[in-house]
């Protein structure tokens, strides 16, 4: 039986190769093969690993035949976010101040990637240091999304949705702080998750604000999602903030149904704020959910209006911090001169960040600084705390919570670049879940009726309840019938 | 209106940073120990290195605990870490981890011996936190800012550090060094850290300031820093208390400022003023979660605390019935006291002879030859045998010391050094008799004035025995015999 190498789903890989129907060499090659013929519009790659994909595969193709397998994914390509460091790997997190620096470690994600026996197709472009929601803020060009390649892919992990979008690799890992799975994902009918706070480990995940990041799966299915959040997630005693236990399979029982359970539908983001298209899709979805046996009620979250503003007062203040390092003493960019170490530290620092960083690392050096830690940091954790009240409150009467992910599709490159609020505001459905450090999910529901562009249904778990997530999502994807479809693949080919 | 001396009061506060002895280092497996090839003792976390995360060793947080309890300090019931935010090319992440509004420990105390009698030194705080790397500046004055270039070991970074501070409850540079010593003695006898003030592994910074007895403000305050050893605390702050209240005297205004001690000069020079203080930008550290020591692990861990310093004092006192001076003495360090206690287990007699053996003899052979106690060969049960062949009356005290130098060379058995050098006493009264007899023929005018009441001259002729006998016959045999036999 042949299987479609570029459009499959990785359970569906997974299916061929344990079949014999495919090779990990083939899928392999064939993802090689679509990326060398749509990333020249994409920019999707930031670097390239062919060669060492294609050893990793014929290792796992070697397995397979001796029968000692790593993982069900084994010989699945995969390629990653260029924010995970990968040893031997460059890692830029698509900024000039970490050019030329290889790290001499994998990230856990990535190490877990490696055992699984995932083959690694290389690194893929982001907003510099995950700071944005287009990829226009990357050091090195932006990504074009496949579905209109003058419109942004979403961001920050836009490089991998993109490329996962056009089908030049079955899945990628992205990493979240404020929304950048979900985001692009739903800009480009993808799934996207941002797993509960502490489920995933963040060693090698290089920290843009460490109490807000996680990394996130970004797939064509929920299924996907589910068993490539199943291989990394669990206990890492490299990250003092990991969960502390074993992950449970996400894949079991994830086709049971949803009949009976209750979910909720947010007061507060009904009415304004939605593009029209958005906002019938996603009302089309609730009908869904309810004709699957779901019991829909309102639920109110007063304080979610706040969640960017104490957003951008506690992600930039971190940020200020753990970018600190980016100095030129031991790796990556330097200045070309200086008269001393303060000067060599300032130039290198100016001319090494981009402006989207240095308006965030300002930012938080100054709620951060003596005499306003109160009033800004302080108040933004005040927030923070009523956010994860106000969705405690929530979950006393309903399972899960759903609202749109992103309140526009695909927006046109430039379009927001010259007006940072305008860009903020993009993640305002996104951004109280990582305050939260809840679980949600971002599930396609087909295109907008306005300009026939992905529009994402956000599904918002409890903590620690992804097993319910993946279900809602899962009874969701089946019965609206649009992923795995010619529907759900970009034009890409078509206007090349 | 004229100074002098009493005019002025001195107050002093000292930070001390001391760092911990633990197998591996405070937030990731590398190994901790001093010196080694540089930049060999590193991995992605202590190099902070883009995406690791530090994951604190719970050993180092047991040993900050231990030091509270020693300080009879309040352990926090909930405490945190924060980041204190400034760049410096030996930060590895351009911010240190450290505690800030919770630490660990809080409101101690430690007792000295002050200029006037026990004093009280308070403890603020006792905090734990991460050590930097090393600069050497090469170039230019040796100080950052001028150097031609500098190099950075990272093997010191992420050494678990644990921070004291007192009170400025310390009135003389004397009391500071009292202080430091009995600091240094306690941690010693934890077993928390190496304590050597010269390797950095004990660090004292003191604050310094005078004013006019009466005056309510504090005068300005002058860090002083680049103390390497206790002597040279004493040294430093001696120089800045009289500099100070030089200055005061002439009419000038002290600055708040920072003032580095220069070893060979015996004097303070200033550093960068402090112009207010730094913005650390600190906020809890978000890699980290609060942590709640508990007063089931607080409590195992009091009960695992060694006597300490001043209990062992109170039992040498007790137990050895020894004097202020000698206990002192003794306990100063740890190692010094241990070695004593070895040796007094196995002496049968007063242990104070054993004490003058220690302070006065083997203690001039270590000076001479410049070595440190734990470093010479004898062994404490060996010094112990050698002052029981002075009781015994097997050697004379004289000849003891001779055995102590061949023991110290070569490290052999007092017995053995004692019968190799044929310096055995010779006690046998039959044996003495010979000679006592030839003795007495030989001097008869001495004999006869002896008999006749002269005891003085008794002496005389017990000088002429030992010498008979190359110094080997027991004098006060020697002594008994004489009188014997010239008794009418």
């Amino acid at each position: 039986m042949s299987v479609d190498l570029t459009w499959s789903s990785a359970v569906a890989l997974a299916d061929a190769l344990a079949a014999g129907d495919a090779t990990s060499v083939d899928m392999t090659q064939a993802c090689i093969d679509r990326a060398d013929a749509v990333d020249d519009r994409l920019h999707a790659y930031l670097h390239r690993t062919n060669e060492r994909a294609l050893e990793q595969a014929r290792a796992a193709d070697d397995r397979r035949k001796n029968g000692n397998l790593l993982s069900r994914f084994d010989g699945v390509p995969i390629a990653y976010k260029d924010i995970f460091a990968t040893k031997d790997v460059p890692t830029t997190c698509a900024s000039r101040i970490l050019e030329g620096w290889i790290p001499p470690y994998d990230a856990t994600v990535v190490a877990r990637g490696h055992a699984a026996g995932l083959p690694m197709l290389g690194k893929l472009n982001l907003d510099e240091f995950a700071m944005g929601s287009s990829t226009e803020n990357s050091g090195f060009g932006t990504s074009h999304n496949p579905w209109d390649l003058e419109r942004v892919p979403g961001g920050s992990s836009g490089g991998s949705t993109a490329l996962v979008a056009a089908g030049g690799v079955p899945w990628a890992w992205g990493t979240e702080t404020g929304g950048s799975v979900r985001q692009p994902a739903s800009l480009c009918g993808l799934v996207g998750v941002k797993p509960t706070y502490g489920l995933v480990s963040r060693y090698g995940l290089v920290a843009f604000a460490s109490s807000l990041d996680q990394a996130g799966p970004i797939t064509r299915t929920v299924s996907d999602a589910a068993a490539l959040l199943g291989i990394a997630a669990g206990h890492d005693p490299m990250d003092a903030t990991s969960y502390p236990r074993a992950a449970p399979d996400y894949l079991d029982g994830i086709d049971s149904g949803i009949e009976g359970m209750r979910i909720g539908i947010v007061k507060e983001f009904a009415g304004e704020g939605s593009q029209p298209g958005v906002r019938a899709g996603i009302e089309d979805a609730y009908r869904v959910l309810e004709k699957l046996g779901a019991e829909l009620e309102e639920v109110s979250l007063p304080s979610f209006e706040y969640g960017i503003s104490a957003y951008y007062l506690i992600a930039p203040a971190e940020a200020s911090s753990n970018l600190a390092r980016f100095d030129g003493v031991r790796y990556g960019y330097r200045t070309a001169e200086a008269k001393d170490v303060v000067e060599m530290m300032s130039k290198t620092r100016d001319e090494g960040f981009g402006d989207e960083v240095k308006r965030r690392i300002m930012l938080g050096t100054y709620a951060l600084s003596a005499g306003y830690y109160d009033a800004y940091y302080g108040k933004a954790q005040k927030i923070r705390t009523l956010i994860i009240q106000d969705l405690a409150k929530a979950y006393e009467s309903v399972d899960l919570i759903v609202c749109p992910t992103t309140p526009s599709t695909a927006f046109k490159i430039g379009e927001k670049s010259a007006d940072p609020l305008a860009m903020y505001l993009s993640d305002i459905f996104t951004v109280p879940v990582n305050l939260a450090g809840n679980a949600a999910i971002s599930v396609p529901c087909g295109v907008s009726a306005d300009d026939g562009l992905p529009v994402g249904l956000q599904i918002i778990a409890k903590s620690l309840d992804e097993a319910t997530m993946f279900k809602a999502a899962f009874a969701f994807e089946q019965s609206l019938g649009w992923a795995g479809t010619d529907a759900s693949r970009p034009p890409l080919d078509g206007a090349a | 209106m004229s100074g002098g001396a009493d005019a002025y009061e001195t107050t002093i506060g000292l930070e001390i940073h001391v760092e911990m002895a633990t197998n591996s280092k405070m937030f990731c497996g590398c190994p901790v120990a001093f010196g080694g090839e540089p930049n060999t003792r590193t991995c992605p976390v202590c190099l902070g290195l883009p995406g690791s995360l530090p994951v604190p060793n719970e050993k180092a947080v047991e040993s900050t605990i231990k030091i509270g309890l020693a300080l009879d300090c309040r352990i926090a019931e909930r405490s945190l870490f924060h980041r204190k935010n400034y760049f410096y090319p030996d930060m590895p992440k351009n911010y240190q981890i450290s505690q800030y509004d919770i630490p660990l420990c809080l409101q101690g105390a430690v007792d000295i011996s002050g200029d006037f009698g026990s004093t009280r030194v308070g403890i603020t705080r006792v905090h734990l936190e991460e050590d930097t790397g090393k600069s050497v500046h090469v170039g230019g004055s040796g100080r950052i800012g001028d150097s031609e270039y500098s190099l950075e070991d990272f093997n010191r970074a992420g050494t678990p550090l644990v921070e004291i501070v007192t009170e400025p409850d310390i009135h003389s540079a004397d009391e500071a060094r009292e202080f430091v010593s009995e600091l240094r003695a306690l941690l010693e006898n934890l077993g928390v850290s190496d304590v050597r003030m010269e390797e950095g592994s004990l660090r004292v910074d003191a604050n310094v300031s005078v004013r006019r007895i009466g005056e309510k403000e504090f005068g300005a305050k002058v860090e002083v820093k680049n103390m390497n050893s206790i002597r040279s605390v004493g040294r430093a702050l001696e120089y800045e208390e009289k500099r100070q209240r030089e200055a005061l005297d002439a009419g000038q205004t002290l600055v708040q400022e920072t003032r580095h001690f220069d070893e060979k000069a015996g004097t303070t020079s200033s550093g960068r003023l402090k112009e207010g203080s730094s913005d650390y930008r600190y906020f809890p550290e978000p890699d980290l979660v609060p942590f709640t020591p508990g007063d089931e692990w607080v409590e195992t861990i009091r009960a695992t605390l060694p006597e300490t310093p001043a209990e062992r004092r109170e039992r040498f006192a007790a137990h050895y019935g020894l004097g202020e001076y000698d206990i002192g003495v003794l306990t100063s360090s740890k190692a010094t006291a241990d070695w004593f206690e070895a040796a007094a287990e196995v002496y049968t007699g007063e242990a104070k002879k054993v004490v003058n053996w220690i302070t006065a003899d083997l203690f001039g052979l270590l000076n001479e030859a410049g070595q440190e106690l734990h470093e010479t060969k004898i062994r404490p049960q060996q010094l112990a045998r050698l002052v029981g062949l002075v009781d015994e009356g097997t050697i004379s005290g004289k000849q003891a010391k001779l055995v102590l130098e061949e023991m110290f060379t070569s490290g052999e058995d007092a017995d053995e050094v004692a019968s190799k050098k044929g310096l055995s006493q010779v006690s046998d009264e039959n044996l003495l008799a010979a000679a006592v007899d030839e003795v007495i023929a030989e001097n008869a005018d001495a004999a006869d004035k002896v008999r006749g009441g002269q005891l003085n001259t008794i002496g005389f002729l017990v000088g002429q025995v030992m010498k008979k006998t190359r110094g080997q016959a027991n004098p006060q045999i020697v002594n008994d015999l004489l009188r014997s036999k010239l008794s009418s």
